[in-house]
């Protein structure tokens, strides 16, 4: 990649434009190069310790009795510690394992689901020669951009009508018919070498078997791409959730979280710490074992998009 | 951009075949055998399609030309052509959330990129500790708005807030309300939108800092340019796609976000933080004003659409690609 760049882009915009100085010192580091290097490095962890501020906050006041999570200067690290908060949250009155059961559902649900029948469609956009096909194509575009808030009401008003209003379908099904994931996919079935495909189709394979035996062991990465975000989207969703269900059975964990704040005088900072870090936990997991894929994940989403 | 990876895979399969190009003229002149099996492949996806988003949207449509509550059933419906539209032009608290939405958005965006740019820049760079760093600033990205609610609610608690005790111990006498605060509780939610998405705006400025060739620097450097001219006549105009999509994504996303704003203020005190989307929540889950909300959405709609195309047209004229 490096080779196809035009070397003479730089150089020629540079030419004349600043004095020489001593030519070929460029590798060699002198003082004032070193110095400037502390200080960025000095002023990035300053500034990142800020950033984790909040994050660490958090988890210190989870493992902190009441009477001392607002105690100032702030201990960051607690004494004495106390998982008492963590048994509260995960068992108590408001259970987080039961939330967590529901939110793996739905997202395993989502994830599974939206897999196949954004693969299917978009091998179909991709590979396929049918009438209408542009046309329908431009029209899930054309979605993309739609608010969110516009099919709110109307979605409540029509899951009421079907019955799914108030259970995990509400929350499942929308979440299985994707646009995002469909056009992700179509992205990246395009750059596979529509030579495989007529190699395959000489050979006697029909769309169904190249779909499944060539194109997608090749979009793993782009699979497991959309896999990852379609599973924290569905994980961290509150808003979807919250117009959506009622009964506290069926809460997603975010929701679940409210009850600890909502009812601001009846619990403690520290338990909301205790639940906050439980429903991080997972995500974090997730991308410090994934982290590679899932980088790769969101600057497929953003650049390609 | 880089060649596909895939693009490789060519080579061991074409020798034995006919060539390339024989076989895409063989495709092209028999039409697939069949071309309902298209149909039958999209159909899954097409058909949840229709009937979670094209219906829905239809049904927004209609609706934002009439008065309805849920409650009183599709009987109900009381049409009243463009009242919703007219109504609304009369309502000086759309005007007002409208201008929020303006302030929220108009700060967060711009301020979040320009955070993960400067983030992304730094840890392009030699700098220890750079895995770790890279999951310090995207930690916030992938924490769900509850668990953000919740914590943020008590750093700026109104009588224990750590964050204020902190200031008052930096010397700043009188530190802000806060949430409690019409002036601060729009910066308060502006600064939780800034920490929060500046380590998805870094992590994709690193994606397209590794695309700009070496090249272009160790000519800069052999003519003598200072980091701030290598950063002005290079990096920033190859960020500049970049930059854009971070914008419009960024623009779109918390224009429509009122999740934060549900947990934290509920659009208070007063009105102070009653943005677009906020409003649009009330008026359909709180009073029951359906039409009403869905005329709320398409203005709404409308506004993004053209604020997307005129970044479109900014951006044909501006981005430089390499």
């Amino acid at each position: 990649m490096v080779a196809a760049t035009p070397p003479h882009v730089g150089a020629s915009r540079f030419k004349g434009r600043f004095r020489r100085r001593r030519e070929g010192t460029s590798a060699v580091m002198d003082r004032g190069t070193i110095i400037r290097w502390v200080v960025v490095a000095l002023l990035m962890w300053l500034v990142a310790m800020l950033f984790l501020a909040p994050f660490a906050w958090m988890v210190a006041s989870s493992l902190k009795r009441e009477i001392d999570v607002f105690r100032f200067p702030i201990r960051w690290i607690p004494e004495p510690v106390t998982w008492a908060n963590y048994t509260e949250v995960w068992t108590g009155t408001y259970p987080l394992t039961k939330y967590i059961g529901n939110s793996l559902l739905v997202a395993v649900a989502r994830v599974v689901g939206e897999l196949f029948t954004a693969s299917l469609a978009a091998y179909a956009f991709a590979r396929m020669q049918f009438r209408g096909r542009n046309a329908i194509f431009v029209l899930y575009l054309a979605t993309l951009i739609i608010p969110h808030q516009l099919l709110l009401v109307p979605r409540f008003i029509l899951y009421r009508e079907i019955g799914i209003y108030d259970t995990l379908w509400a929350l499942i099904l929308p979440g299985i018919f994707t646009v995002f994931g469909t056009f992700l996919l179509r992205q990246f079935f395009m750059t596979i070498p529509q030579e495989l495909s007529d190699a395959a189709r000489v050979d006697g394979a029909n769309d169904w078997q190249i779909y499944w035996r060539i194109i997608l062991p090749l979009a793993k990465p782009a699979l497991a791409s959309l896999a990852i975000l379609a599973f924290v989207w569905s994980w961290n969703d509150y808003e979807t959730p919250l117009v959506m269900l009622v009964s506290e059975a069926n809460f997603t964990v975010p929701l679940g979280l409210t009850r600890y704040i909502d009812e601001g005088g009846g619990f403690s900072a520290a338990l909301i710490m205790a639940g906050s870090v439980s429903s991080v936990l997972p995500v974090v997991v997730i991308f410090l074992i994934l982290q590679r894929q899932f980088i790769a994940a969101l600057a497929r989403s953003g650049l390609k998009g | 951009m880089a060649a596909h990876p895939s693009e490789s895979v060519i080579n061991p399969v074409t020798p034995g075949r006919p060539a390339p190009a024989t076989g895409t003229r063989a495709r092209r002149r028999s039409p697939l055998p069949s071309s309902w099996l298209g149909y039958l492949f999209i159909l899954p996806n097409l058909l949840g399609f229709a009937i979670f988003t094209l219906l829905p949207l239809a049904f927004a449509f209609a609706v934002s030309f009439a008065n309805w509550d849920v409650i009183s059933g599709i009987d109900g419906i009381e049409w009243i052509g463009f009242g919703n539209f007219s109504d609304l032009l009369r309502d000086g608290n759309f005007w007002g959330s409208l201008k929020n939405t303006a302030v929220y958005v108009g700060f967060s965006v711009p301020l979040t990129t320009l955070a993960g740019m400067g983030v992304a820049i730094a840890l392009n760079g030699p700098i220890p500790g750079r895995t770790i760093l890279r999951l310090i600033f995207f930690i916030p990205f992938i924490t769900n708005t509850v668990a953000i609610g919740a914590v943020w609610l008590l750093l700026y608690h109104p009588r224990y807030s750590p964050l204020n005790n902190g200031l008052r111990n930096l010397g700043v006498e009188d530190p802000p309300a806060w949430l409690a605060s019409s002036t601060w509780a729009m910066p308060a939610l502006i600064i939780i939108a800034v920490w929060a998405g500046a380590g998805y705006a870094a992590i994709i400025y690193l994606a397209a800092l590794q695309d700009i060739s070496p090249d272009l620097y160790e000519a800069a450097n052999l003519d003598g340019a200072t980091s701030w001219e290598r950063f002005r006549s290079i990096t920033f105009p190859l960020l500049t796609p970049t930059t854009f999509f971070l914008l419009v994504t960024g623009f779109i996303g918390a224009s429509q976000s009122f999740g934060l704003i549900n947990l934290m203020t509920e659009g208070g005190p007063g009105r102070a933080t009653t943005v677009l989307s906020y409003y649009i929540y009330q008026n359909g889950f709180e009073f029951y004003r359906f039409g009403y909300a869905a005329a709320l959405s398409w203005v709404m709609f409308a506004g993004v659409l053209l604020l997307t195309l005129f970044l479109w047209r900014v951006q044909r004229r501006m981005v430089h690609y390499e």
